[in-house]
């Protein structure tokens, strides 16, 4: 028995009703299973939209997928770890295969990191493959972050995502320290050991907070276990969030591309997703496995078995922090031992320490963070912009970066200022003072020889449009003279070097009105106008047509056959009437 | 007795009981001192005048010559064999020029001169001689209670020695250019001559601080750690993570970005 009786007498009217519905399905373009997941996900439109993106190809941009890649590899490992390692402090006796350690009580975190190491089939690769990972997820963060910022990316509309960006590289590093910690042998230990004096050089709150974090006194047993938490669950969970949120802004921004005949700022010149990209990306994701396999195979990391476990009282010469922290390990050797002073009575201000732990860290993202918004309020632009930048053509936005970049990595190698001493055989002293002196010196130094460099890079660029490519022939004349011929660029190489705008410092604006009273924003646009000064004052302005066809006509007036910009005779134009005469006729030879 | 009292007033008994106390303090000392200082091992009068011979013109130009010092090098008397053993065989002296630390070299003298010159300085005043065989013999891990003897070795090394020598011995940096020498060269010999003598920045470890159980034990763990096959691959000179991250920035980031560049020329 059937529910539907047939037999109504008012069916035939609805006979249509469903007619458009079955048309729809009827033309639906998916078939077969695809067409039965979307009816029931509705999935086709975006994804089809999704895999018609058009993305551009340039090496520099798959840095961030390196950076992706390695992330989903230590993911990856990590859950196969997570199988084996116990977060525990309880102290057991080591009974494993690693003989110079047998009998010794060590905990439980280092005990299943070393059965990880040796007892467990594939164990150490798999830790080996996490940890080189790990590193390499960082190195290839902060390379997009530096492809990013040299090419200007970060401008209107991707600053949020440049935020984003921001707070994922230091999510990285704090996940990276958190990692590291785990494994509870000598170094690591060692390591948490300097962050907990970290927390404690906090001015009034610091031994609150490291008691706090520890769960009573140094080292206590409750670190490992909090800290795995942090590693496996908390930070990685908000890495995955942002990360994605990170990604759909590319997709809803589209990926900015480097200026190029036909490129512009409404347009995105490249391959659509499905099929070149997906072969590409996906082949470049195994490319990256692989690579991190080779070297997990080949290199030890971490070799937690030759450190020992840890026990406050020994440490290991060399202690130095995974890379990414370095930074702050190399502050704090830097930093002088005479900033600490007392206080208010017996109030100890830790100055020697806090402002190279705890302060750094806030203020280098923070920086870095805050950069989009203050290039933007200062320049005055408010334009989107999809064309990136070529580094020499923002000569001051480069140099901040490199000056920067200078900074960090005197920070960085200062960390490393014992093994600097020995392999080089210098006094550890006389290292730390230079590199106390270039922390100082060396920003500004680098700053102006990157501008200048910047700066020469686009005057050649101008010479070369103007007069043509170099070719390396080198013609010697009858009366003896030798000149080198220069062949004119194509409007396809031409392009790329004319097409960028250098914008002029901006005015300051009338600081009274007509009555003599003071403009209220005056203060605040005399800073701007000044920053724009700073920013903008030397310019290299590209050729304009007009140069471009005044540079031509100099050439050609003598001869109009020759071809635009064969030579660079523009600043000698009685002489090169001449010349030009020889050139031709040896052309036409 | 009676007499004894009679005279307890003599105006000599003070100096005599005085003299008498300190005898007994002093003997009983002697008695009862742990002997760090082992007096000249039974060596030829031909071997202490070769070893003199030597000295006269190796190193007497620094240390004087009775070994009692100048101002370019310490006095030798009471260094012990010990100390020349170690510094000559490692070929740290003689010194080529002076420098804040002397550096290992090559080896000047055979072993038989290295001998005499060690006799001809231990001759000048008790010093830690050279160790017994049985102490430098490196214990063969193997049997549970070789592994325990190695193991403690390590928690040894790791409270005493890794601070300068770094974990795995391969060495660290001190102050003003000094630096505490890599492991991996020295023979068990000089390892625990350099423990009992303290040669340069390193401290002296005695007997009473690590027995010569315990620097049997430092010694053979540092042996097992140097025969451990490397499990993981390239050591990278066991520096640490330092070395880890220049190798992840040159060769795990110069590698991968040839494969983006490779994949950007592949065409589409």
């Amino acid at each position: 028995m059937t529910t539907i009786n047939e037999s109504r007498p008012a069916q035939g009217l609805r006979a249509d009703d469903r007619r458009d519905e079955q048309v729809h399905e009827s033309t639906k373009p998916l078939g077969g299973i695809a067409g039965w997941v979307d009816d029931r996900v509705g999935a086709a439109k975006g994804v089809s939209f999704l895999l018609k993106k058009v993305f551009p190809d340039h090496w520099s941009f798959m840095l961030g997928e390196i950076a992706m890649y390695s992330m989903i590899v230590c993911l990856l490992t990590g859950a196969f770890l997570t199988f084996w390692f116990v977060p525990s402090q309880t102290l057991v006796p080591y009974d494993g295969s690693y003989i110079p350690l047998q009998g010794v009580m060590v905990s439980d975190a280092y005990r299943s990191t070393l059965d990880i190491s040796f007892d467990i089939r594939g164990g150490l690769l798999i830790r080996q493959i996490h940890h080189w990972g790990a590193l390499i997820f960082i190195v290839a963060v902060f390379a997009h972050m530096a492809r990013v910022f040299f090419t200007g990316a970060f401008r209107k509309p991707r600053e949020i995502n440049w935020v984003f960006g921001t707070i994922l590289s230091m999510l990285a590093c704090i996940e990276g320290f958190a990692g590291y910690s785990l494994p509870d042998d000598l170094l690591s230990g060692t390591g948490i050991r300097a962050m907990n004096g970290f927390v404690q050089s906090i001015p009034v709150v610091g031994s609150y907070v490291s008691y706090f974090i520890f769960g009573g006194a140094f080292p206590g047993e409750a670190i490992v276990p909090r800290l795995y938490s942090v590693h496996i669950l908390l930070i990685p969970a908000i890495l995955i969030g942002l990360f994605t949120a990170h990604i759909l802004l590319v997709f809803v921004h589209k990926h900015t591309q480097y200026p190029g005949p036909g490129r512009t700022n409404t347009n995105v010149v490249g391959y659509p997703l499905m099929p070149v990209y997906i072969a590409k990306a996906g082949g470049f994701f195994f490319m990256v496995f692989g690579v991190i396999t080779l070297i997990s195979a080949l290199f030890t990391i971490n070799p937690i078995w030759a450190y020992g476990p840890y026990d406050p009282s020994p440490v290991t010469a060399g202690s130095q922090p995974d890379w990414y922290m370095g930074f702050a390990d190399g502050a704090l050797r830097l930093l002088p031992g005479w900033f600490e002073f007392v206080s208010w009575g017996d109030f100890t201000w830790s100055m020697n320490i806090f402002p190279g732990s705890i302060l750094l860290l806030p203020i280098m993202w923070g920086v870095i963070g805050a950069y989009p918004f203050v290039e933007s309020w200062v320049t005055g632009d408010k334009r989107e912009h999809h064309l990136l930048d070529r580094p020499r053509n923002a000569p001051t936005r480069t140099a901040i970066g490199v000056a920067g970049i200078t900074m960090y990595c005197v920070l960085f190698f200062a960390a490393g200022n014992d093994l600097i001493a020995i392999k080089l055989h210098l006094s550890i002293n006389d290292i730390t003072m230079a590199l106390r002196t270039l922390f100082f010196i060396g920003p500004p130094i680098a700053f102006w020889i990157t501008k200048r460099i910047c700066l020469s890079l686009q005057r050649a660029d101008r010479e070369k449009v103007l007069h043509g490519r170099e070719t390396g022939t080198i013609w010697r004349y009858p009366d003896g003279r030798f000149e080198e011929i220069h062949a004119p660029l194509t409007p396809n190489e031409r392009w790329p070097l004319v097409q960028h705008e250098v914008p002029e410092p901006l005015q300051i604006i009338a600081e009274k009105d007509e009555n003599g009273v003071d403009s209220p924003i005056a203060r605040k646009e005399r800073l701007r106008a000044k920053l724009s000064h700073f920013y903008f004052v030397d310019r290299v302005a590209p050729v304009t047509p007009a140069e471009l066809e005044a540079a031509h006509h100099a050439h050609d007036e003598p001869h109009a056959a020759l071809p635009a910009g064969e030579h660079e005779a523009l600043e000698s134009t009685g002489a090169g009437a001449e010349r030009e005469s020889i050139k031709a006729d040896k052309r036409l030879d | 007795m009676n007499a004894l009292a009679a005279r307890r007033r003599h105006p000599a008994a003070i100096a005599v009981l005085l003299l008498l106390g300190l005898l007994v303090t002093g003997g009983a000392y002697s008695f009862f001192a742990p002997k760090d200082a082992n007096a000249a091992p039974t060596v030829s009068a031909d071997a202490v005048q070769d070893g003199k011979n030597l000295f006269l013109a190796n190193c007497a130009s620094c240390h004087g010559v009775n070994a009692e010092g100048t101002k370019s090098g310490p006095t030798l008397v009471g260094v012990g064999a010990a100390s020349v053993d170690f510094q000559v065989s490692t070929g740290r002296m003689p010194l080529a020029g002076p420098n804040v630390q002397a550096p290992v070299n090559k080896v000047k003298f055979d072993e038989t001169e290295i001998a005499a010159l060690a006799a001809y300085v231990a001759s000048l005043g008790a010093g830690p001689g050279i160790p017994e065989e049985k102490w430098t013999t490196v214990i063969q891990p193997g049997t549970p209670e070789n592994n325990k003897a190695i193991a403690t070795g390590g928690e040894i090394f790791r409270v005493n020695c890794a601070m300068c020598h770094n974990f795995a011995g391969a060495g660290g940096a001190l102050t003003r250019g000094k630096y505490a020498p890599a492991l991996d060269e020295a023979t068990p010999r000089q390892i625990y001559e350099a423990m009992v003598t303290g040669p340069q920045s390193m401290p002296v470890f005695n007997d009473r601080n690590i027995s010569p159980e315990g620097k049997q034990q430092v010694i053979s763990y540092l042996a097992a750690q140097r025969d451990q096959t490397n499990v993981g691959g390239f050591s990278l000179g066991n520096l640490g993570p330092v070395s880890e991250g220049l190798f992840a920035w040159v060769f795990g980031l110069g590698i991968l970005i040839a494969g983006a560049v490779w994949l950007g020329k592949k065409a589409a």
